[in-house]
C-alpha cells in the first residue's frame, strides 16, 4: 500500500481516526509521519505483532470468515477462536484445515510471502525438493530480470529447464 | 555440572572479542522447530510433553558437537537457577515461565543451547562473540542436519518448517545480533536507527533490560520475516548491509561526540565513574547505564585513540597497559556479574532488594578501586 501523502514510499502506519462519529481512515509512510509529527512505536515484540494483526480485524467473522469460525481440527481439536487467546496452533495439520484464514495473517506476517523459500529437510522426496528449487530459481530470475541482470538471468533460466527435465523425466 | 561452576565467569560470547567487538558484542542464530506426528505444545498433555523431552533430549545428548554437553531439567530448576540460565540467555524468558517437563541442552562453552518444549518442540541457537554470522548460520545448519538425521520435523513443502506461532514459518531463522549503541543514544539518533530497522522488517529489543527498554545502551536487531526468504539471505542481508550500516553510524556518531561534543561525552563518562566509584547502593538499571558509560570512553581510547580529560582520567583509574587493565573483558563481566540471579548464585543465597543493591555497589566499587590491594 503506498503513502497517502507522498505517493510513493510504502504505507506503514496506519491511523484511524473517530470524528463526530465519522471514521476515516489514513495510511501513511514513517517519513511522512515524522513530518506531520506523528510518533510511532518502534519496537514490536513478535506476540505484539501477531495481536495486533489479529486485533485490526473487527471480528472472528471478518477476520476468518463465517465458513471457518467453527471449524474444530480433526487431529487437535484446534478452532480458530484459541488462535487469538492463545496466539499458537495447535498440531502442524492447523495450517491445512485452517488454510483460507491463515494466508492473509501469513501473508501480513511475512511481507506478503506466502511460499518456503530455504532449507529443505533431506528426508524430503527428491521430487518435491527439485519442485522446491525450481521454484526458488523462478523468484531469484524475477528479482534478476526486475534488477536488469540479464546474465544472471540467463543463467537462473537454463539452470531452471535443466532442473524440470529432470523432473519430468523422472516416473 | 553446576551453574555455579559457570556463574563466576562471563560465557564466551560475551568475552568481548572477535570482529568489529567494540560495536557487535555477540552475533546469534536460532532455529524453531517441531517433530511430524505430534501436536504443538498448547495442546499437548504433560504426558505428550515428556514423551517429546525424552526424544529430543537423548538425541542432543548424543551429537558430536566437539564439546561436552550437559542437560538441565527447566521445571525441576529453582526460580533463581531458572533466572540465571534467562540472563545468561541460555534459555528465553518465555521457556524460563512456560508450563510442564521442559529442559535444555547445553555446550559447555556456552555457543549451544537446544531449548526443549519452549514455544515450539525445539529451538536451536548457537551463539557467538562479536560479529560473526556466517560462521554461527555454518554451525547451526551443521547441528540441524544432525538432528533431522534422527527425528522427523514438521515440515510442508509449501510453508517450509511448520512452527507454533505462524510468525516463525517457513525457516523457522531468527537472526539476532547484539550491538552496543551509546554514540547513536548520546546524540539522540537512536530512534532514527529504530525506525531504519522497522522499515526494513526488523525487531530491536533492549537487552538486559526488562521489556524493550535498553538500559545499557546494547540492543538487539533481528529478522521478523522467516517465510520466503532463505537462510542465506536473511544471514547476507544483516552480514553485508544491516549490521555494517548500523556499525558506520555509530561510529560516525562516535566521531562526533569527540570532535563536535567532547563536553558531552566526558561528561557522561565522568559522570559514571563518579558514580559507580562511590555509590554504596546501585540498582542493575543504573549500574548497567553508567558502565555502558565506560565501555564507551575505553573503547574511544582503544579504537581511536581518544584522550579526553575524562578519558585520561578512566585509563588512569583503569592502569591501562598493565596486567591489571580494566578492559572491555572486565567491564563486561562487570555487566553479568552484578546482574541479579548471578549477585544471589555467587553469593550462595537469595537476597533482598537493598542487599543486592549493596553487594553489587561493592563489586563495582573493588573493581574501579585504583587503590585495590592487588595493584600496591
Amino acid at each position: 500500500m503506498q503513502c497517502q501523502i507522498c505517493n510513493k514510499r510504502t504505507a506503514t502506519i496506519h491511523l484511524t481516526e473517530i470524528s463526530d462519529g465519522v471514521r476515516s481512515e489514513m495510511h501513511i509512510c514513517e517519513h511522512c509521519a515524522a513530518e506531520q509529527g506523528i510518533a510511532s512505536q518502534s519496537q514490536i515484540s513478535m506476540n505484539e505483532l501477531l495481536s495486533s494483526l489479529l486485533a485490526v480485524q473487527p471480528t472472528d467473522d471478518e477476520l476468518f470468515g463465517p465458513s471457518e469460525q467453527d471449524k474444530v481440527c480433526p487431529n487437535c481439536g484446534f478452532t480458530l477462536g484459541q488462535l487469538r487467546k492463545e496466539g499458537a496452533l495447535g498440531c502442524p495439520c492447523d495450517y491445512e484445515v485452517f488454510e483460507k484464514s491463515l494466508l492473509p495473517l501469513i501473508e501480513k506476517a511475512h511481507d506478503g510471502k506466502t511460499a518456503h523459500c530455504g532449507k529443505v529437510p533431506s528426508k524430503t522426496p527428491k521430487k518435491t525438493r527439485k519442485q522446491l528449487e525450481s521454484l526458488n530459481l523462478r523468484r531469484q530470475l524475477e528479482v534478476a530480470i526486475q534488477k536488469e541482470n540479464y546474465e544472471l538471468a540467463a543463467q537462473l533460466r537454463d539452470k531452471i529447464s535443466q532442473l524440470d527435465t529432470g523432473i519430468e523425466d523422472r516416473p | 555440572m553446576k551453574l555455579t561452576d559457570m556463574s563466576h565467569d562471563i560465557n564466551e560470547w560475551f568475552s568481548g572479542s572477535g570482529p568489529l567487538a567494540d560495536i557487535v558484542i555477540s552475533s546469534r542464530i536460532r532455529l524453531a522447530r517441531n517433530l511430524a506426528g505430534y501436536k504443538f505444545l498448547s495442546r499437548c498433555s504433560p504426558a505428550e510433553k515428556a514423551e517429546i523431552l525424552n526424544k529430543l533430549k537423548d538425541v542432543l545428548l548424543s551429537l558430536e558437537l566437539g564439546d561436552k554437553v550437559f542437560y538441565i531439567s527447566v521445571d525441576k530448576a529453582s526460580d533463581l537457577n531458572r533466572d540465571f540460565l534467562v540472563e545468561r540467555h541460555l534459555i528465553s524468558r518465555h521457556h524460563a515461565h512456560a508450563k510442564g517437563p521442559r529442559g535444555v541442552v547445553i555446550a559447555r562453552g556456552e555457543f549451544f543451547t537446544a531449548m526443549i518444549n519452549e514455544e515450539d518442540h525445539l529451538r536451536l541457537q548457537v551463539l557467538k562473540t562479536g560479529f560473526q554470522l556466517s560462521q554461527c548460520a555454518e554451525q547451526i545448519d551443521h547441528i540441524d542436519d544432525m538432528v533431522e538425521q534422527k527425528v522427523e520435523y514438521a515440515f510442508s513443502p509449501r510453508y517450509g518448517h511448520l512452527t507454533a506461532c505462524p510468525t516463525n514459518l517457513g525457516t523457522g531463522i531468527r537472526v539476532s545480533v547484539m550491538l552496543h549503541l551509546p554514540a547513536l543514544k548520546i546524540t539522540g539518533q537512536i530512534e532514527k536507527f529504530f525506525n531504519a530497522a522497522k522499515d526494513m522488517s526488523l525487531a530491536v529489543r533492549g537487552l538486559f533490560g526488562e521489556g524493550t527498554e535498553a538500559a545499557s545502551d546494547l540492543y538487539q536487531i533481528s529478522n521478523q520475516v522467516t517465510l520466503g526468504v532463505s537462510e542465506q539471505a536473511i544471514v547476507s542481508q544483516f552480514e553485508n548491509t544491516v549490521i555494517p550500516e548500523i556499525v558506520e553510524y555509530e561510529k560516525a556518531a562516535r566521531e562526533h561526540l569527540l570532535t563536535k561534543q567532547v563536553d558531552t561525552l566526558d561528561d557522561k563518562i565522568s559522570r559514571a565513574m563518579a558514580l559507580l566509584q562511590g555509590a554504596h547502593l546501585i540498582s542493575s538499571h543504573e549500574a548497567l547505564f553508567l558502565l555502558s558509560h565506560l565501555r564507551l570512553g575505553i573503547n574511544m581510547h582503544q579504537r581511536m585513540g581518544a584522550s579526553t580529560p575524562a578519558i585520561k582520567k578512566l585509563c588512569a583509574l583503569c592502569g591501562t597497559g598493565t596486567d591489571k587493565a580494566l578492559s572491555i573483558g572486565t567491564i563486561n563481566r562487570l555487566f553479568m556479574l552484578t546482574l541479579p540471579a548471578h549477585l544471589q548464585l555467587n553469593h550462595g543465597t537469595t537476597l533482598d532488594p537493598t542487599h543486592r543493591d549493596a553487594l553489587r555497589a561493592q563489586i563495582i566499587r573493588s573493581a574501579l578501586d585504583q587503590d585495590a590491594p592487588q595493584k600496591s
